[in-house]
């Protein structure tokens, strides 16, 4: 555990430039990145306690650590920044940033001023949203329904919905630069079917970040105008509808959660490639299928409406659509299993991180099929179903995938190795701790215990507990990589520039890489996952 | 920025370090702005979308509500936007071309028309604010009727819709009309300084771009808002 | 906390339908699992790495694409197929049911028999007889569930959501609140209570001394000054409402539409939303001067004067409900 310096001479972009000034006004994507990755983790966390409060209240069938409003600003707390400060921009911010340009071989993103733009309405956004946490909170859940929202909550909707607005056009920034990106400037030699399956799912989901985003922006903006002048667009009592706010909304949330999931599969792409030696197996099917995904995404919304008052054959159609769009998500998992056949593969922690994706990710996907059937999802709806449901997409899906990369790539962003015992022990306590968090509350769902509850019936208690539980023992496996990631900059091993021995322009460049990312554009003439093309990976890295 | 001091003496605006050729860097700002503006398309869809549904529901509401709307100042407004967007045209042109002075003159005739239609804009509101046409408590609405025609059954309540429904379409519109003339703005006084050359002027095009989809949009908002039910 | 409940009773005509599908599904997913899970242990176990045996490098195999995209499918028509009957089913209540109507708001469930019996957070249904809700809000949205019948329905604000079961297990099972609606969302629960047809009639009997709701529909029509206008003949300046409920409704501009509960509601607070053919629409609006409470009154009545349309109750007959029009 000796401190290791990097070597004096190596300039990078981490020791490029010293000062709060250089990084504050960087416009280099991978120091953007960085500050994605702290703010991010700061917000996570906040999430997380929210979380924990949730779970703390739930121990009890009465109410009685906390009243109901304040459980009430807990939970929407808890969706507000979950979702819209944490899983929306977490891989792309990051993971996103920082690889885009060094995988097409350019020295940095399209727009790198708008990058660094990005990342200061991130920040307001997320400032605002601490302010309205800290100045009462906001009650409506993160969905934000009207009536409730526009006339009968009395707490902080306008500001909240200004902060998520903020923090939408954060979204719209990054996508739109990883568009023009890919597509503008690529190295020569780099086609399309030579880009990383990460690049193809960045792409598509960029797509979605420009196409829906903004539709949930006036969806908000109609919101706090009806609060805040009266021009009441969902108020049934001038007219209005407050369905139309629901298919406004969810017309943006359901492919949101696309966005979410889509960027996660890339690093997981990424991460079995590497840890398998190979090729992804059916390359093609998974860059398209990350298409699909983004186009069908679109077409399903309102499967968060079959109970809401719908016509019948909306609600046929969008159970018949949103069946479609769970084939490219199972393409991709059997391709990704498939990979393994005839590879060589190793286990370490990016690799568990990837195996936990695969085995969360297919019951939180299978899962879904139960709420696109119409029988079931008017039972199911509104339940801890579609809460276990969701977050075994998106704490199994999204966080593995995003740890698993964070694990992956931490040499090449820090160059620096973490404490590989410890990486695995952390993934090992998180997936335990996952699967007791959630499955119960597939049981409690079924047997009907409400969503946004904070007392229910006695029944309930037991499953209650275990979930709790299982949310202290989640908590430890997140918190365990936020230590020893923090030790690793300072007392991990200092890494080769390429320890994993991965195929990607990413690894023939140095860790962490120079500010332009190259000391020359490289030229891409050979395919990619090449894997026929590197030595086996040696004992030491 | 990062640039190391020999880098920046070769990349100046035109050519920026993480490009490789100023033809890669213009297809790219032209690329990210017809992106930016297709989600400002999503973006007004949102209020398209209220407008559809709440027509179709309640169509007598929307004709009495568009009928009290001044056709003629509407009609006014679109041409101004129309010429505007000539002006702005002329002046993508002109930069193209390195007429400075010809550059700063067509921004500002550009300016000028886009005041006039937020002048005449505010004079409509004005008109609205003074009739009870604004949505909230104070709202009353008697619905004009020309001689010979039987009024239209509407309901007050849903009659603030309409209105709601205009003020949000126009006012974000014209919310974006300002941002728009802080952009010309921003290009006069770069353009007066001579920032723009026919090497270089791709800010005085993109802008051009973003006015000409705001143009696009009142376009639409006109006969929308205004020609419901338009009086044989 | 003795045992861990992990199923629901099963209380109504919807739930073995839904729970056989659910069934159906956990099975299918279970294979899955088993299968992928299976699939990823061998294959990482039997291709960890060993020194000296390579990677092959495979590019795909179209057959298995077409396959495990295909296959799936057939499943996913299945679920989606049984799915879509049962919904089907559950948003098409039956021509003869009992109409109860449900006031939801903030937090508490009000419900009135046609009877004239009230109840709050509670309601009493005969075992084995259909049961149709015709529900609204007051103010926010709420949603009415039943865990035990596996059906659920949104209520909203300014219209009618209707929901139907028919309880086929006598019993008291929970009432909750599934949609977000405030401070006191998790309270905003009770109970469904079903009750062999003598203890709910004998129940029926023993309730308030309220009217029967249609009684009071027809009440108000009076009060309101409705009967002056929509008279039984054609001597009204609105149109006759005798026999008007469930049929097709001719509009001025052109459309037809169904005269269901939420076209009744409507034409009292919105008249001039559908003006019928041949009448000028002079009918002066109600918003804000009614209550939910009376409104349901008084759709209660209208429906009444539809003979072929049964609005009382399918109960064992010696009821005191009031008979002639009514029937």
């Amino acid at each position: 555990m000796a401190t290791a310096a990097l070597p004096q001479e190596r300039k990078n972009y981490l020791n490029a430039e010293h000062g709060l000034r250089s990084w504050l006004l960087t416009t280099d994507h991978k120091r953007i990145a960085v500050l994605y990755m702290i703010s991010i983790t700061v917000f996570f966390f906040v999430g997380a306690l929210y979380a924990l409060l949730i779970r703390l209240e739930l121990l009890t069938p009465a109410g009685d650590l906390m009243q109901a409003d304040s459980y009430n600003r807990v939970f929407t707390a808890h969706g507000v920044v979950m979702v819209f400060f944490f899983l929306i921009p977490v891989v792309p911010a990051v993971l996103g940033n920082f690889l885009v340009p060094i995988m097409v071989g350019a020295k940095d993103l399209a727009f790198p001023r708008i990058n660094l733009l990005s990342w200061y309405l991130y920040m307001i956004g997320g400032l605002l949203v601490i302010h309205v946490v800290l100045t009462g909170g906001i009650d409506t859940g993160w969905t934000f329904y009207p009536p409730f929202s526009t006339q009968f909550s009395n707490s902080r909707v306008i500001e909240a919905g200004l902060a998520a607005f903020i923090a939408g056009f954060s979204s719209i920034f990054t996508g739109l630069n990883f568009i023009v990106t890919i597509h503008r400037m690529r190295a020569p030699g780099l086609t399309w079917t030579r880009l990383p399956l990460f690049i193809w799912a960045q792409y598509a989901t960029s797509v979605i970040m420009i196409l829906g985003t903004p539709v949930v922006a006036i969806t908000l903006v109609l919101v706090i105008l009806e609060r805040a002048l009266h021009l009441g667009i969902f108020d049934p009592k001038l007219g209005g509808d407050p369905l139309l706010f629901q298919h406004l909304f969810w017309f943006y949330s359901h492919p949101a959660v696309y966005i979410m999931i889509l960027p996660s599969m890339g690093v997981i792409s990424e991460l079995i490639s590497a840890f398998s030696r190979k090729r992804i197996f059916g390359y093609k099917f998974v860059a398209l299928s990350s298409i699909a995904i983004a186009v069908i995404g679109f077409l399903v919304w309102a499967h968060h409406m079959f109970v809401a008052g719908m016509s019948v054959y909306a609600a046929l159609i969008f159970s018949f659509l949103t069946f479609f769009v769970g084939v490219p998500s199972a393409i991709k998992v059997f391709n990704w299993t498939a990979t393994m056949y005839k590879g060589s593969i190793t286990f370490e922690t990016p690799m568990l991180y990837a195996f936990g994706f695969l085995g969360l990710f297919t019951i939180g996907g299978l899962t879904g099929l139960f709420l696109a059937t119409l029988g079931v999802d008017v039972h199911v709806t509104d339940t801890y179903f579609v809460v276990a449901h969701f977050h075994y997409v998106m704490v199994g899906g999204v966080v593995m995938g995003y740890l698993g990369g964070i694990h992956f790539w931490w040499p090449k962003i820090t160059g620096r190795m973490y404490p590989e015992f410890w990486g695995k022990v952390a993934a090992l306590v998180g997936f335990i701790g996952f699967n007791l968090t959630f499955f119960p509350q597939f049981i409690l769902g079924y047997l009907g215990m409400p969503r946004r509850y904070y007392q229910y019936p006695p029944e309930f208690q037991v499953l209650n507990i275990l979930s709790t539980a299982g949310a202290t023992i989640l908590g430890v496996g997140y918190l365990m990589p936020l230590v020893y990631l923090l030790w690793s900059l300072r007392y991990g091993e200092v890494a080769s520039d390429n320890p994993w021995n991965a195929a990607g322009l990413e690894w023939k460049t140095t860790s962490p890489p120079p500010t332009f990312n190259f000391d020359e554009t490289p030229v891409v003439d050979f395919e990619v996952y090449n894997y026929e093309d590197l030595k086996e990976i040696p004992v030491e890295r | 920025m990062s640039d190391s001091p020999a880098a920046t003496a070769t990349h100046g605006l035109e050519l920026r370090h993480h490009f490789a050729t100023e033809g890669q860097q213009r297809d790219s700002a032209t690329l990210g702005m017809w992106l930016f503006l297709v989600t400002e398309i999503m973006f007004f869809g949102g209020m398209f979308c209220a407008y559809l549904l709440y027509r179709t529901r309640h169509f007598n509401e929307f004709a009495a509500g568009s009928r009290s709307l001044d056709t003629w100042l509407g009609g006014v407004n679109t041409a101004v936007l129309l010429v505007s967007s000539w002006t702005m045209a002329m002046a993508v042109r002109s930069a193209q071309l390195g007429k400075r002075k010809l550059l700063c003159l067509f921004l500002v005739l550009t300016m000028i028309f886009g005041a006039t239609f937020l002048g005449v804009k505010a004079v409509e509101y004005h008109a609205k604010f003074v009739e009870h046409h604004v949505p909230g408590p104070y709202f009353d609405f008697k619905q004009e009727v020309k001689a010979g025609e039987t009024p239209l059954p509407i309901n007050l309540h849903t009659m603030q819709m309409f209105f709601s429904v205009y003020f949000a379409m126009t006012g974000m519109h014209a919310l974006h009309m300002v941002i728009g003339l802080g952009l010309m703005t921003y290009l006069l006084i770069k353009s007066a300084r001579g920032a723009y050359s026919p090497k270089y002027y791709t800010p005085v095009e993109m802008a051009g771009l973003y006015w000409h989809f705001v143009d696009i949009v009142w376009i639409y908002l006109f006969p929308l808002l205004y020609l419901i039910d338009v009086h044989k | 906390m003795g045992s861990i409940p992990i199923w629901p009773q099963q209380a109504s005509n919807f739930a073995p339908g839904t729970d056989a599908l659910y069934l159906f599904l956990v099975v299918v997913s279970l294979v899955m699992t088993v299968l992928i899970y299976t699939a990823i242990i061998v294959l990482a176990s039997k291709y960890r790495r060993k020194p000296g045996v390579h990677p092959v490098q495979i590019e795909g195999s179209h057959v298995l694409e077409i396959t495990w995209s295909v296959l799936p499918m057939f499943f996913f028509f299945a679920f989606f197929a049984w799915g879509a009957w049962i919904y089907f089913k559950e948003r098409t209540p039956p021509q003869h049911a009992n109409e109860i109507y449900v006031v939801a708001k903030q937090w508490m469930w009000k419900i009135q028999h046609p009877e004239g019996v009230r109840e709050i957070n509670e309601l009493h249904v005969p075992l084995g007889a259909n049961v149709k809700l015709i529900m609204t809000s007051q103010d926010v949205i709420h949603s009415f569930f039943i865990p035990a019948f596996r059906i659920k329905q949104d209520v909203l604000p300014g219209r009618y959501t209707i929901m139907w079961f028919r309880a086929t297990e006598p019993g008291t099972y929970h009432l909750f609140c599934a949609e977000y609606c405030g401070t006191l969302h998790s309270g905003m629960i009770g109970s469904i209570i079903v009750q062999h047809p003598a203890e709910y009639q004998t129940w029926l009997n023993g309730g308030s001394s309220n009217a029967p709701l249609a009684q009071t529909g027809e009440k108000l029509f009076a009060e309101l000054g409705c009967v002056s206008c929509h008279r039984a003949d054609a001597t009204g300046r609105g149109p006759i409402l005798n026999g008007v409920f469930g049929k097709q409704v001719a509009l001025e501009d052109g459309r037809t539409v169904l005269a269901d509960e939420n076209y009744i509601r409507e034409s009292i607070l919105d008249p001039g939303a559908k003006v019928v053919v041949g009448y000028k629409p002079v009918m002066p609006t109600f918003q804000g001067l009614i209550t939910e409470e009376q409104l349901s009154a008084l759709v209660a009545y209208v429906k009444t004067l539809s003979p072929s349309r049964p609005g009382q109750p399918a109960v064992a007959p010696g009821t005191s409900a009031p008979r002639g029009k009514n029937e």
